[in-house]
């Protein structure tokens, strides 16, 4: 099947090879490696974090109230008494688990959606795509907000909830990737064999837009860790006493200038790890050669 | 080219539309409505039955939606849950306060990233260039809110040079949110300046590898020339729709910049009205806001019509 004239794209190597590829270019980039390396720290914290804290994150204490790092409390302790230490480490694990859960559906469905759009054009995909502009013209934050006032801040509202949202610009670039590989010659061979919409979809489009979708995963993934900590921020995230970066940011407000440090280490956290993983995104999109530098922010 | 204009003209108003009957849909789903929310506790037997009754909230859905449409298409958006008071007037003060806000930093934040864009891109890979793009990134990857908190932290906690929050009321005039405004409009446009400097570096990057300008290099055309003449002309059109898309970020970014700033404009005040689970007023603001939205994806399109040459001679062609 392979010789009816479907390009020799790097794609069509086995699975693992590409993966090993693809992580030695992103390395080979200072930026990339740096990103790479951040990234991975903060999983590996994430997973084995509840081991390694020194304390309980809930253990308050009238004594320690804002004191100043020292020996026994490294990064010092916040507004509670509670070590920050502790916090910090274990307040990344919801936001990640959450857009760990959330990127690759979002990609997936929002990736379906709009290689098919693409693929039939149209009136189902001028309707579509009104009905994505329309939604795409609303505020992130109040589709969010509105869905959580409703439904609450459970992980089984955020995980859908971002995961449906963030699908849907995903359709937008989809569409865009298969408008430049529906008129090639092997999709007309495997229609032309009688193949159905359905495994022209999986077997000649989306192999061929993977590299747009993995990239445009990548960016979603960071652009949701800033939506699930904007909203722990709000107030309307996490609830406490869990530890979070946005909710210890937002804490620590009041008393930053006589304790700064209860908020500087959750704010290095997070922007450690959002950064780390744009730098990781740009390395990648540099590797596999797909342009985005025209990206919007939505 | 007129009948390109009318029919982006049309296929704003349609998006308007859809975006009215999301809104309207979303909150329609949403359990509870503007008689439970006014009545809290109350809300049970004839009083909510009379409530509803005045409100007009017992007809049926489609024929509230067209009410509500055609009173916001003339300006009024209806009555807020909360104090009764016209949403209307409850918003406008609002409005000024934000477009204050995001246009102070517009006007900012476009030419401070036009000009290092542009520099960037002419000195790309030298040490201005990786110091301005690195800037650019962690600008923009940075939640708004972190750094939000360490400007207050640094300028307002250690330094003591300008206020952390804003206490000006929302009526006050605009004369009275200095000092106060120039934290919050910092972080935007510190923000917007990154993601607008990046597409105009990588654009004019484009143009410069182009074949057109190489020719002209050849050609022994001055490089002051070619960069005015050939560079930037072609560089900057398409950058126009990228503005328009970051002033959309804006109107999410600014919700919560409000906030951390305790500002008073349209941001906060809807996420005060989706706390108090003020329905009517949420559906108002949602809809100012997307109107917005789409208002200047239209001009940005316009403006990108008009401006390219090849549809400019079509026009004059047709008339």
């Amino acid at each position: 099947m392979n010789s009816i004239g479907r390009p020799k794209t790097p794609s069509n190597l086995r699975l693992s090879v590409r993966i090993i590829q693809l992580v030695r270019e992103i390395l080979s980039r200072p930026s990339g490696a740096i990103g790479l390396v951040l990234v991975v720290l903060h999983l590996t914290i994430s997973v084995l974090s509840p081991w390694i804290v020194p304390y309980d994150f809930k253990a308050i204490s009238a004594s320690l109230i804002l004191s100043p790092p020292d020996s026994a409390h490294w990064f010092g302790t916040d507004q509670l008494g509670r070590d920050v230490l502790t916090r910090t480490l274990l307040g990344g694990r919801e936001a990640i688990l959450v857009t760990l859960v959330a990127t690759p559906i979002a990609v997936l469905w929002g990736g379906f959606v709009g290689v098919y759009l693409g693929l039939v054009g149209g009136r189902a995909d001028a309707v579509v795509m009104r009905v994505v502009d329309a939604f795409l013209a609303l505020p992130w934050i109040l589709k969010m907000l509105l869905l959580i006032v409703t439904f609450g801040t459970g992980l089984e509202v955020l995980i859908p909830t971002l995961a449906v949202f963030y699908g849907i610009p995903v359709i937008r670039i989809a569409r865009a990737a298969a408008h430049n590989v529906v008129a090639r010659d092997y999709v007309l061979a495997a229609r032309a064999r009688g193949h159905g919409r359905f495994s022209i979809i999986v077997i000649e489009l989306f192999p061929n837009v993977l590299d747009a979708l993995m990239v445009e995963g990548a960016m979603r993934w960071s652009w949701m860790l800033l939506a699930f900590s904007s909203l722990s921020f709000l107030g309307f995230g996490v609830s406490p006493p869990t530890p979070d970066w946005g909710l210890m940011i937002s804490d620590s407000r009041t008393y930053l200038p006589i304790a700064p440090w209860a908020g500087l280490y959750p704010i290095a956290a997070l922007s450690s790890l959002i950064i780390g993983i744009n730098l990781t995104a740009d390395a990648l999109a540099k590797a596999l050669g797909v342009d985005r530098a025209q990206k919007a922010p939505i | 080219m007129l009948r390109m204009i009318l029919q982006r003209l049309m296929l704003g108003f349609v998006t308007v539309g859809l975006v009215s009957l999301i809104i309207f849909s979303a909150v329609e789903i949403l359990p509870g409505d503007a008689c439970t929310a006014l009545l809290k506790q109350d809300a049970q037997g004839q009083q909510l039955a009379q409530c509803r009754t005045e409100l007009g909230l017992e007809r049926p859905a489609l024929i509230r939606y067209a009410v509500w449409a055609s009173g916001a298409l003339k300006g009024d958006l209806g009555v807020s849950a909360h104090g009764s008071k016209r949403i209307s007037e409850l918003v406008s003060d609002r409005v000024k306060n934000s477009l204050l806000l995001g246009v102070t930093a517009l006007a900012i934040g476009i030419p401070l990233a036009f000009t290092m864009g542009i520099l960037a891109a002419l000195k790309r890979d030298k040490l201005l260039d990786l110091f301005l793009s690195s800037l650019a990134i962690s600008a923009m990857t940075i939640p708004e809110f972190v750094s939000a908190t360490i400007l207050i932290l640094v300028f307002s906690g250690w330094l003591q040079w300008l206020p952390g929050i804003v206490l000006t009321s929302a009526d006050a005039p605009v004369s009275e949110f200095f000092p106060g405004i120039i934290l919050p409009v910092v972080v935007l446009a510190m923000v917007m300046t990154a993601h607008i400097l990046r597409t105009v570096r990588s654009s004019v990057i484009e143009v410069l590898d182009s074949e057109y300008v190489r020719m002209a290099t050849l050609k022994g055309v001055h490089y002051r020339r070619i960069i005015l003449r050939h560079v930037l002309p072609n560089a900057l059109l398409p950058v126009i729709n990228v503005v328009a898309l970051t002033v959309g970020w804006l109107l999410g970014g600014v919700v919560v910049i409000e906030t951390v700033f305790n500002f008073p404009g349209l941001g906060r005040l809807m996420v005060n009205a989706i706390s108090d689970r003020d329905l009517a007023l949420v559906q108002g603001i949602a809809l100012i806001v997307a109107s917005v939205y789409v208002v200047v994806n239209l001009a940005a399109d316009l403006l990108t019509m008009l401006a390219n040459p090849r549809l400019r001679s079509a026009m004059v062609k047709r008339i």
